[in-house]
């Protein structure tokens, strides 16, 4: 783990205005993640997790303040640059999967390194379904797969760009125990084998306690920010 | 680029015959131009292949009157060969037939024209026979309907003729002439023995010839009309008749073409509808693509290449399809077309055909794929964030685009711009109305219908047309069309031979009886009343030329461009009456008819008809000189006169006053009314008996001829509304089979929470009805007033309204929407709800 960091958030808000009227969801959140750290994001519904992680992975503008992801100011860019800064440095797990349903598993892969003119690392692809238990499920399209094996493809496709940071939303909110267990698993294992700096947002205290820091959020600001034992 | 193309073919694995389906829209639309297109690239090639045959001869000089010895005599100098033809219209008797009687064309004609193109004719060698005399050459359609054969006999006026043939093709002559009046060609020496010739007012005289090919045509035409300035006769060069004929055939293929547009416009609403429909459910995608890095170009692009792939699958077999519709319209045209077409594939004119419906539907096609780069990469983790909010500018453009592409469209192929407008401004009022009336229908069962006292079915049903992604418009819109198209064509048909029908009902004449001569008049009114018939009217004719129009010689006013008056009002034969009242067609609208004058009157007073008046910028007192078969005769306008020229009877544009035409060469006309079919033949055998060169008209023939005219042309208008019609159908397919994927999850959540099969029926029954209903209503509201209109402005005549064809129209309608609904919705809600989510989804 290095102190430099790899995700800057500085004085974060987002506001969202409807015909009725403002609506604040998140007030001058601040802190940084340093690059390899494991941090899990926490807070009941509507505390602004989701809205946090969308800003800190360059899906949404902040309506004030600034975020940085791997050094680069991404709250100022249009949205196809924070694009580009996505598809170089950012790896992404969904709470429902989003597996796109027309592809099979190796093409979901492929899409993040194909989208970077990259046409050339299918054996790498096949190397990451094979880590993740569907080394023999290449062919298969998400409708054919389980969500425990859905999930695991997502997993693949969001270490398939080598991501400096990677962000997963509720990664085992639509998993059995069992299931999830393995996700969990999983993802710290690729984790600490790569390096990367992870971001996890999730109701699951358990799972949160798996990371080394905690931030809590409730009514759109940081509650508290903690370190674990886990070292 | 190449995972954009990549992306593009994987992503659309599961759409594919989907998409497929829905470029079918365009494909009728787009064969439809193509055809068209081909088949006027086919007949501008043959009018040039056939350039010689268009006319028979190199040139063709046409007058009232047999020509003048100078005329003769210049004729002779110009070398090669000559025709002659006297044309006339008479009646032709058939003695082996009960003595049955027929209006016909009679030419007489001299020499062996036609010198180009092939005369066809059942013996091959008949027209030589009928040179050489006392032979006739009939009309193919005149031996069918009388059952003549070679070697029977016909009369023409006091002489009998053999029957040498039937006349198959004439070249430079459509099959239509035959319809409206049936030829009968004989030899020039045999007229004189049928002694019709005396007593015809009605005669053309013509010279047919074949030059040296050392002359050029149309500078003789130049040089005659210089040396025979006063004589008005007509001329016809192979270079003009191809001028017009190719006007007239580009303003049919441009009024086709427009029909097939329609097609193409109707056919892109629907790929727009469909693909908007397939990409709301393709923006989860879009969302995890952004997520995953691409931008929002490259994202747009993934469906844009997709949605181009659905406009040229469309292209290519609507390309395919149109050459062959280009084999059947030739046939389905033949009978306007004065030739055989020859037929070629015109790789022109299918890939100007095949791109403007690229075009058309790639631009109707980026309308929902624009929504593409506004997907937010939020959607992925939240649902509720689909698309950026706020008005897009590429819409608005985009609008405007489609707009001057549709306009663009109309004026190339009309040619015109104002009419090009008024065809984009109809399609914009036809559109509106039906989109309109859907919105209202929204509207209305959200607003109005019960939430409570309805039973389940029906208020599902009926909120089904307005919830979100409903298919209200999409099937209003082609429902609505295609009823519309067919029941302005049935309307306007039925009007039409109403309106012919009741010509000669109440005591309205339904025989005329033309060239008699003054001997006649006294001893034809007692052979009319001798047979229980009725005289309703008679009236001189009097032929005469205007010489001069308020102080300008006619010459003067043709040479002058700027004049304004069209040159048929300057050149025409007149055919003037005279008496001292009005008679029941007519009223005068300014001044006063005078009916009589004391003779020797110096300026007489005219009654003119307003809309020649209107043509010769003629006011009240305007002074005119008439050239009275070489008399002048100066009149003035004393009153102006709206006739009613639909009515059977004798019409005139110019009535003069009794006392001054009384002495110049004249003919009459009489108008009889014969109570029953069976009176009326009675009467016409009373007359020809007595005086075979009075010609007669019977009202129920002259229907026949226009029904038949009237059938050809409505074939025609089907054939290519069909192309719309179907392709409301196949729209009407597409938007149905969408409403499928909408709609399944929710089939299967109301049959998990226990729906029976019934009630889901009843559901749809229920939509679909309300819709089919609405539809075929709207179309028909739209074809009611359409047919109005055209009642009103083209053909003048008094609306009337057919229930039963309305009502028969509006049920068909329902009972297709609410058929191919049940049918595209089949499986669905007969088979487990699990077994159904795993195959559709």
């Amino acid at each position: 783990m290095s102190d430099r960091p790899m995700l800057k958030v500085d004085r974060l808000t987002k506001t969202y205005r409807s015909a009725g009227g403002a609506l604040t969801v998140l007030k001058e959140v601040s802190f940084q993640i340093s690059a390899g750290a494991t941090v899990a994001i926490v807070g009941p519904s509507g505390s602004g997790k989701t809205t946090l992680l969308g800003l800190c992975a360059g899906l949404d503008r902040p309506t004030s303040g600034s975020v940085a992801v791997a050094g680069e100011a991404i709250g100022e860019m249009d949205e196809d640059a924070r694009a580009l800064v996505r598809n170089a440095h950012v790896g992404f797990v969904f709470q429902n999967f989003q597996l796109i349903p027309t592809l099979t598993a190796l093409e979901n892969v492929l899409v993040p390194v194909e989208l970077a003119g990259d046409s050339s690392r299918e054996g790498e692809a096949r190397e990451l379904l094979a880590r993740v238990g569907l080394g023999e499920r290449y062919g298969h399209y998400p409708v054919q797969l389980s969500g425990g094996e859905q999930q695991r493809v997502a997993l693949a496709r969001a270490f398939m760009n080598r991501p400096k940071i990677l962000f997963c939303d509720e990664p085992t909110g639509n998993l059995d125990g069992d299931t999830a267990a393995a996700m969990v698993d999983l993802i710290f294992g690729l984790n600490r084998e790569r390096g990367t700096t992870l971001v996890l947002v999730t109701h699951d205290l358990e799972l949160a306690k798996q990371c080394q820091r905690i931030i809590r959020l409730r009514g759109g600001a940081v509650l508290s920010d903690e370190q674990t034992q886990v070292v | 680029m190449n995972f954009i193309l990549k992306m593009a073919w994987r992503d659309s694995r599961a759409s594919r015959r989907r998409l497929v389906l829905v470029s079918l829209s365009v494909v009728l639309g787009i064969a439809a131009l193509v055809g068209i297109g081909s088949l006027a690239d086919n007949l501008q090639r043959t009018v040039e292949q056939q350039t010689k045959a268009l006319l028979g001869s190199d040139l063709s000089v046409s007058a009232r009157a047999p020509f003048p010895e100078a005329a003769e005599k210049y004729f002779a100098t110009l070398g090669g060969e000559q025709a002659r033809e006297i044309g006339l219209t008479s009646m032709v008797g058939f003695p082996t037939r009960e003595n049955r009687r027929k209006l016909v064309q009679v030419r007489a004609l001299e020499g062996n024209f036609p010198f180009y193109g092939e005369l066809v004719t059942v013996p091959s060698g008949a027209m030589a026979q009928v040179l050489a005399g006392h032979s006739a050459l009939l009309e193919e359609t005149l031996l069918v309907q009388f059952g003549l054969q070679v070697g029977d006999e016909v009369s023409l006026g006091q002489a009998t003729f053999t029957v040498a043939g039937a006349l198959k093709k004439m070249p430079g002559e459509s099959a239509a002439v035959a319809t409206l009046s049936p030829r009968v060609y004989i030899s020039r020496a045999s007229l004189e023995e049928t002694g019709l010739l005396k007593s015809r007012i009605f005669t053309t005289y013509r010279v047919y010839f074949k030059l040296p090919p050392t002359r050029d045509p149309d500078a003789l035409v130049v040089t005659m009309k210089e040396k025979f300035q006063k004589q008005r006769w007509k001329y016809a060069t192979v270079e003009e008749r191809k001028r017009d004929l190719g006007q007239a055939l580009k303003d049919t293929y441009s009024f086709i073409s427009l029909v097939g547009f329609v097609a193409l416009f109707l056919g892109a609403v629907g790929v727009a509808s469909a693909m908007h429909v397939y990409i709301r459910q393709k923006l989860t995608t879009v969302a995890v693509l952004r997520c995953l890095g691409a931008s929002a170009r490259t994202s747009f692009a993934v469906y844009l290449i997709q949605g181009a792939g659905v406009g040229l699958i469309g292209a290519v077999c609507g390309a395919a399809l149109g050459i062959s519709v280009q084999l059947i319209l030739p046939m389905v045209l033949k009978d306007f077309l004065p030739f055989t077409v020859e037929f070629y594939v015109s790789w022109a004119a299918v890939g100007k055909g095949a791109m403007a419906g690229l075009v058309i539907c790639l631009l109707f096609t980026l309308l929902p794929l624009l929504t593409v780069r506004r997907v937010s990469p939020l959607l992925a983790i939240r649902s509720a964030q689909g698309e950026s909010q706020g008005r897009d500018p590429w819409r608005l453009g985009l609008f405007f685009v489609i707009a001057s592409a549709v306009l663009g469209f109309a004026i190339w192929q009309t040619g015109h711009w104002q009419t090009g407008l008024g065809f984009a401004l109809m399609m914009a009022f036809g559109f509106g109305t039906l989109t309109g009336m859907a919105a209202l229908v929204s509207w209305a069962a959200k607003r109005f219908v019960p939430k409570k006292s309805l039973a389940y079915v029906w208020r599902q049903g009926l909120a089904n047309l307005h919830r979100p992604n409903n298919r209200t418009v999409l099937l209003l819109l082609s429902l609505g069309l295609g009823t519309f198209l067919m029941l302005t064509l049935v309307l306007t048909r039925d009007s039409l031979v109403e309106k012919l029908s009741g010509l000669g009902g109440g005591s309205r004449p339904n025989v005329m009886f033309f060239d008699i001569q003054d001997d006649q008049v006294a001893r034809l009114k007692t052979i009319i009343t001798g047979t229980g018939a009725t005289v309703v009217g008679e009236a001189p004719i009097v032929t005469m030329k205007l010489a001069s129009l308020k102080g300008r010689t006619a010459d003067e006013i043709m040479k002058d461009d700027k004049s304004g008056v069209p040159g048929w009002t300057l050149r025409r034969e007149y055919r003037s009456t005279y008496r001292a009242t009005l008679t029941e067609t007519e009223k005068i609208t300014e001044g006063t008819f005078i009916g009589h004058v004391a003779p020797g009157t110096e300026v007489v007073p005219l009654s003119v008809e307003t809309s020649l008046a209107k043509d010769l910028q003629l006011k009240l007192n305007d002074v005119l000189v008439f050239d009275v078969q070489g008399v002048p005769v100066k009149a003035y306008v004393a009153s102006l006169r709206e006739v009613d020229w639909q009515r059977m009877q004798a019409n005139f544009y110019l009535v003069f006053p009794e006392g001054v035409l009384e002495p110049a060469p004249k003919t009459f006309v009489a108008a009889a009314h014969a109570a029953t079919p069976a009176d009326s033949s009675r009467l016409q055998q009373a007359v020809w008996k007595e005086f075979p060169s009075i010609s007669a008209i019977d009202l129920s023939l002259v229907l026949q001829t226009v029904m038949g005219i009237l059938e050809k042309v409505s074939f025609v208008i089907s054939f290519m509304a069909a192309f719309t019609v179907l392709t409301g159908i196949i729209v009407l397919a597409g938007a149905v089979l969408t409403g499928r994927f909408q709609r399944i999850r929710e089939t299967v959540l109301l049959r998990t929470l226990g729906a029976t099969r019934k009630q889901l029926r009843q559901i749809q029954l229920v939509e679909y009805a309300v819709l089919g209903v609405l539809a075929a209503v709207t179309g028909g509201g739209l074809a009611v007033a359409a047919n109005a209109l055209l009642a009103r402005f083209v053909f003048k005549m008094p609306f009337t309204l057919s229930p039963g064809v309305l009502a028969t129209s509006i049920a068909a309608s329902v009972a297709i929407t609410i058929l191919t609904g049940l049918a595209a919705n089949r499986g669905i809600v007969d088979h487990p709800p699990l077994e159904v989510l795993r195959q559709e989804t």
